[in-house]
């Protein structure tokens, strides 16, 4: 009987073990798998650092060089205009000044002034961030109502919300182009900021509805018997319990109004042009520059980046949000 | 604290009757549950109360005044609700001092009371914790505790105890009734828990189908239901009923079974156009060989110094509670008797009980 015992003992440690084997070796398996994935989609964003401080020749050199000498040739390209001069005259300039003049004088130029870089981005940031924060503003108002109020015509306008994300914004592109230039917003960061703000406000309200309808309603109920205001348990009890959502709604909003191509292309030319249809069109010597293309695209990636991680734990909580309640 | 009248109040949602001509009075200082099966519109009375729903038509009164359509805030009044509402981005202190910081009361004053509250409910030691890891009785004292620091006129309780587990709701319906006993507040309790009610009540008020059938204390509700209905929501297991044959008069003491006689309270009412309905509490019923009613034993349950025996009769399925120095067996012929002066009659056209020497009785004691 004791021996059965013991065979009996024995088989659930071995199963045990098993068990606790088999989930380890499924850790490592899923591990891996994370590490393949990120590497792979990471070998872009590498490619376009790496070209970035290439020299142009590098970066049309074929096979491509993996190992190069690293140079600010795209950075200095990028933020800057120039024009080819003769040898004699470069000669005859005296010591460069700076880093920068020296690198040009390299290849033959002098710098004439700042290129239009610095402005593209700046358009990009205000029209980005203008629009995105428009649209969680208005996404937040219009989410609570809906989740909160008797709202005539609810479900229809909701619906309705939801059919402008159900072609693609380029279709209405000509409409809003004859639109746009009979209202004087062609080519204006107000006109973008609107119509970036008008194509996110539908994600903005229909993914902070979801999250409103996570919150109880005894929230602000609790904080109305105690004596606030509606618009008091808004911004004490709503608010800080949407914060998860609101981040990750801005986020995305921030994303697309960011990367947006083709309406920015369209629309805006010399004065509210944004960075995206700037950066293909960088030319440099003997065509397109392409490490200053680069060095423009990595400076573009930045701030999302730094957003996106600055963000990170409530875009985590925001997307596992409703898994786990109260 | 204040006595809280309600005069008509009816609450309709589109067709649907919530709450349907209410009208009773919470004394002063009493414990006042409202009990009824989910949907029968006791929550949303509590809520027209406490200001969270506006009623259709009829006043409510606080101390005499006439709070009907003024903003929950404005009510002095304080809700508990089921599934306690705490802030999830406060911790303790913060949310226990809400409603004092919404007052904008001194610090020192919020810090004491707040202290004070806490001690009182023994969650002290948890002031500056989050209230996300806190287990659920003390999120419910936490609950209790941002109620009783208003010092409010009255206190509104939805179903406090609903997200406990057993064992835990009988220590909490004792925590609150203490606390009940030291705040002396106003206090209205809503609950479908009958067991729940009937230990914490000084006034029972019971709702079925959006309307108020009886309110009285735990003990009258018990032995003199005003309907079927309560009859049959009020004790564990509910009252047996029996249907009886024929008219009967005012004056009638007995009442017709299946050919058998059985007695009954004095009716003080005519029943003539309708037949009676006896209800017998599992305990009003005894076994005995010269019983009027016969019948077969079904099942027969052991519960400590008492046992249930269900009988199988000719007028269906009873319950009697009998002590365990009876011995019966399953399947074995039995007869039953009847606390004559325990039996509710009912009228089997309204379910009202109708009046007899067992309601008289119930008003001269």
């Amino acid at each position: 009987m004791s021996a059965a015992a013991a065979s009996t003992t024995s088989a659930a440690t071995t199963k045990a073990h098993s068990v606790v084997e088999s989930s380890s070796r499924g850790k490592w398996l899923a591990g891996l798998l994370v590490v393949a994935y990120a590497l792979i989609t990471l070998i872009p964003l590498v490619w376009i650092l790496a070209t970035s401080l290439k020299s142009p020749p590098d970066s049309i050199s074929y096979p491509p060089k993996v190992i190069f000498e690293p140079s600010m040739e795209g950075y200095v390209n990028l933020f800057t205009t120039r024009s080819r001069q003769t040898e004699e005259y470069i000669e005859n300039l005296g010591p460069a000044e700076t880093w920068y003049d020296e690198i040009v004088r390299k290849r033959n130029m002098v710098i004439v002034g700042p290129s239009r870089f610095l402005d593209r981005y700046m358009n990009s940031v205000v029209i980005g961030f203008g629009s995105t924060f428009l649209a969680v503003f208005l996404g937040t108002l219009a989410a609570y109502g809906f989740s909160r109020f008797k709202v005539p015509l609810k479900d229809d306008l909701l619906f309705f919300i939801l059919s402008t994300r159900m072609m693609p914004p380029i279709a209405v592109a000509i409409p809003i182009y004859l639109m746009y230039r009979e209202l004087g917003l062609s080519d204006t960061a107000l006109g973008m900021i609107l119509l970036y703000t008008a194509v996110n406000v539908s994600l903005s309200v229909w993914l902070l509805k979801g999250f409103m309808d996570e919150i109880p309603r005894e929230y602000e109920e609790a904080a109305v018997v105690d004596g606030y205001t509606r618009l008091q348990a808004f911004w004490k009890v709503v608010l800080p319990q949407a914060r998860a959502g609101i981040a990750a709604t801005a986020i995305f909003c921030l994303i697309f109004a960011w990367n947006e191509y083709a309406f920015a292309l369209l629309l805006t030319s010399g004065n509210a042009q944004t960075a995206p249809p700037f950066i293909p069109i960088i030319i440099g010597e003997g065509g397109l520059d392409w490490p200053a293309v680069a060095a423009g695209t990595t400076l573009f990636l930045l701030p999302i980046v730094f957003f996106t991680v600055l963000l990170r734990n409530q875009l985590l909580r925001g997307i596992t949000f409703g898994a786990v309640r109260k | 604290m204040a006595e809280i009248r309600i005069e008509n109040l009816h609450k309709t949602f589109g067709d649907f009757t919530a709450v349907r001509d209410s009208s009773f009075t919470v004394k002063d200082g009493e414990f006042f549950v409202m009990l009824g099966p989910s949907g029968c519109g006791k929550t949303t009375t509590l809520r027209m109360i406490a200001g969270l729903e506006l009623p259709t038509s009829g006043r409510i009164y606080l101390d005499g005044e006439d709070v009907t359509n003024r903003r929950g805030g404005e009510r002095d009044i304080a809700f508990v609700f089921q599934l306690f509402a705490l802030y999830p981005h406060m911790n303790v202190r913060k949310n226990i001092s809400f409603p004092l910081r919404m007052e904008g009361r001194p610090r020192k004053e919020i810090r004491e009371r707040t202290e004070e509250v806490a001690r009182m409910l023994q969650i002290d030691h948890l002031l500056d914790s989050p209230v996300g890891g806190l287990s659920s009785g003390d999120r419910q004292r936490v609950a209790l505790g941002r109620a009783v620091v208003r010092r409010a006129k009255a206190f509104l309780m939805d179903e406090p105890l609903g997200a406990l587990d057993a064992q835990f709701r009988e220590l909490m319906c004792e925590e609150l009734r203490l606390l009940h006993l030291r705040v002396k507040a106003t206090t209205v309790y809503v609950t479908h828990d009958q067991i729940e009610a009937m230990s914490m009540a000084d006034r029972i008020c019971i709702m079925n189908n959006a309307e108020v059938l009886q309110i009285g204390p735990p003990s009258e509700v018990y032995a003199r239901p005003a309907t079927r209905f309560v009859a049959g929501f009020v004790g564990s297991p509910a009252m047996n009923f029996i249907a009886g044959e024929g008219g009967l008069e005012a004056g009638s003491e007995a009442v017709q079974v299946r050919g058998s006689r059985i007695a009954i309270p004095r009716l003080h009412e005519d029943l003539t156009s309708s037949e009676a309905i006896l209800g017998a509490r599992p305990e009003h019923i005894r076994i005995s060989d010269q019983g009027a009613l016969r019948g077969r034993v079904f099942a027969v349950e052991y519960m400590g110094t008492r046992q249930l025996i269900t009988v199988d009769t000719d007028s269906g399925r009873l319950r009697v509670r009998a002590p365990n120095t009876v011995r019966v067996n399953d399947g074995e012929a039995i007869g039953l008797d009847f606390d004559s002066e325990k039996i509710v009659v009912f009228d089997s056209r309204t379910d009202r009980a109708v009046a007899s020497a067992l309601q008289a009785g119930g008003q001269r004691g």
